[in-house]
């Protein structure tokens, strides 16, 4: 069995690409200004762990942390 | 008024492209991609004597590294070109602008672009793009960089400042000037400046009457942080930013997708078939076709991938050449529509990335969706020749199709 996944989207580095909400709607909000952040604590709910990489895959500033328990 | 695709007066031609590139080189200009590859397998970074000293990072590694280096790049100037006149206060915020200033220019222009926004203008986008088909359907035939992709970007952007969209012709005469001509030519830039400077002062001007509830108006109430209006300067550089830099780039994005899907039947079939496709295939044109190459200005000594680099010369920071990039991208010289791992550039890297990007993307979504819907077979026409700009941004100008199946 996999591991819970866990989501963060460093602030330093997002830039607002909104890559990750665009491919992951159901994990990623953004802000006013555009700037992405992790829904609620971050956890991935099953079944969409593979959005949670592939929004990973496509960030342009390597912005989104994936953390595996 | 002059002619969008009329070409720059001449520089010698190339023979040595890795010590002598040039961007306006009409084989450059024509298809740049080889010349990228050859060069990048010589040397990450590159060096020309033209522009009066200009490097151009080849690999996807040294534009990332350039992008996040504001401490050794200016973005004081973004255009490369023959002459380097003094720089202006307020040029063109944010995209002119270095930190600290930086940061606060582009929040302000952040808000009235996020996807949420974009949802708002996409009914009038959808509009624009049908009425342009139905001026040339029954045809069966369109130059779709004249006709098509051209009117979709520069009226958008007028709605959304505000202003007459039927001034669009002006505003595209201005950019051809200011983008174009302008590497070559300083008068004309100068003049073209001036002209645009001047027709949004009136609307400035208009607007402290009248006040409305558009763009040009968000600008002019909008506080710094000491809660004080912004400069006039300001405003109205910041709204030469937008118009000049939302127009030729998504005309030219928007026509290049569609140049790949005429002569590429198959991922039109798809496309039309999976529509919910569409949103990575935009990306993956987006990498394949970028239409913005940016500038820099070395203002410090510093290395770039191992390469040194020395201040007074100018860097011409190509996202294009970044995004074809094979170490990065497998396959980088194919058009993959479904793509899955996609990091490309073509909006930028770090705190310049693109504040118009979210619009540029409805726009190319709406554009090609409403196209397919139309207009789902079409070919290049064998009697004309595909021309493409010059210089900063690449995109075709002149695209005869011709509707329906061959036969």
């Amino acid at each position: 069995m996999p591991g819970k996944l866990t989501i963060r989207v460093d602030q330093d580095k997002c830039q607002g690409h909104a890559r990750c909400k665009s491919l992951a709607p159901e994990l990623f909000e953004l802000d006013e200004f555009g700037n992405a952040h992790e829904i609620g604590d971050g956890a991935v709910p099953a079944g969409l762990e593979d959005k949670a990489w592939l929004a990973r895959s496509n960030c342009p500033e390597i912005a989104i942390e994936i953390t595996e328990q | 008024m002059s002619d969008p695709v009329s070409t720059m007066p001449g520089h010698p031609p190339v023979t040595d492209w890795l010590h002598d590139f040039d961007h306006t080189d009409p084989r450059w200009t024509e298809n740049p991609f080889p010349i990228w590859d050859e060069l990048r397998a010589q040397s990450p970074v590159v060096h020309t004597e033209r522009f009066l000293g200009c490097y151009l990072p080849t690999t996807y590694q040294a534009v990332k590294e350039i992008a996040y280096d504001t401490e050794h790049f200016s973005s004081r100037r973004v255009l490369v070109r023959d002459e380097r006149p003094e720089v202006k206060r307020n040029a063109a915020p944010p995209i002119t602008s270095d930190p600290p200033e930086h940061k606060p220019a582009k929040q302000l222009l952040l808000p009235p672009f996020t996807p949420d926004a974009m949802k708002k203008l996409e009914p009038r986008v959808r509009a624009i793009c049908n009425e342009l088909i139905d001026g040339f359907l029954a045809d069966g035939k369109c130059d779709a960089a004249a006709q098509y992709t051209k009117y979709i970007p520069v009226r958008a952007i007028a709605h959304m400042l505000g202003i007459p969209e039927a001034d669009s012709d002006r505003f595209i005469t201005w950019i051809h000037q200011i983008l174009e001509l302008g590497i070559k030519d300083e008068s004309i830039l100068i003049q073209a400046v001036q002209e645009m400077t001047a027709y949004f002062a009136d609307h400035i001007e208009r607007r402290k009457q009248h006040p409305t509830d558009d763009l040009i108006s968000t600008l002019m109430n909008a506080r710094d942080k000491d809660g004080q209006p912004l400069e006039d300067a300001h405003v109205l550089g910041s709204l030469r930013l937008l118009l000049v830099a939302g127009i030729d780039t998504t005309w030219s994005a928007i026509g290049a997708s569609l140049w790949h899907l005429a002569r590429t039947p198959s991922d039109r079939a798809r496309l039309i078939a999976e529509p919910g496709l569409m949103p990575v295939a935009i990306e993956e044109f987006l990498r394949a076709y970028s239409p913005v190459t940016m500038a820099r200005e070395v203002i410090g000594e510093t290395t770039v991938s191992g390469c040194p680099v020395k201040p007074g010369n100018m860097v011409l920071l190509s996202f294009p050449a970044a995004n074809r990039d094979p170490a990065v991208f497998p396959d980088a010289d194919k058009v993959v529509i479904d793509r899955k791992e996609n990091r490309h550039v073509a909006f930028g890297l770090g705190i310049h990335r693109c504040v118009g990007s979210n619009l540029a993307r409805m726009e190319m979504t709406v554009a090609i969706e409403e196209w397919l819907k139309r207009i789902p077979d079409f070919r290049l026409d064998p009697a004309g020749k595909v021309k493409w700009s010059e210089g900063t941004v690449r995109g075709p100008r002149y695209l005869p199709f011709l509707f329906g199946d061959e036969n």
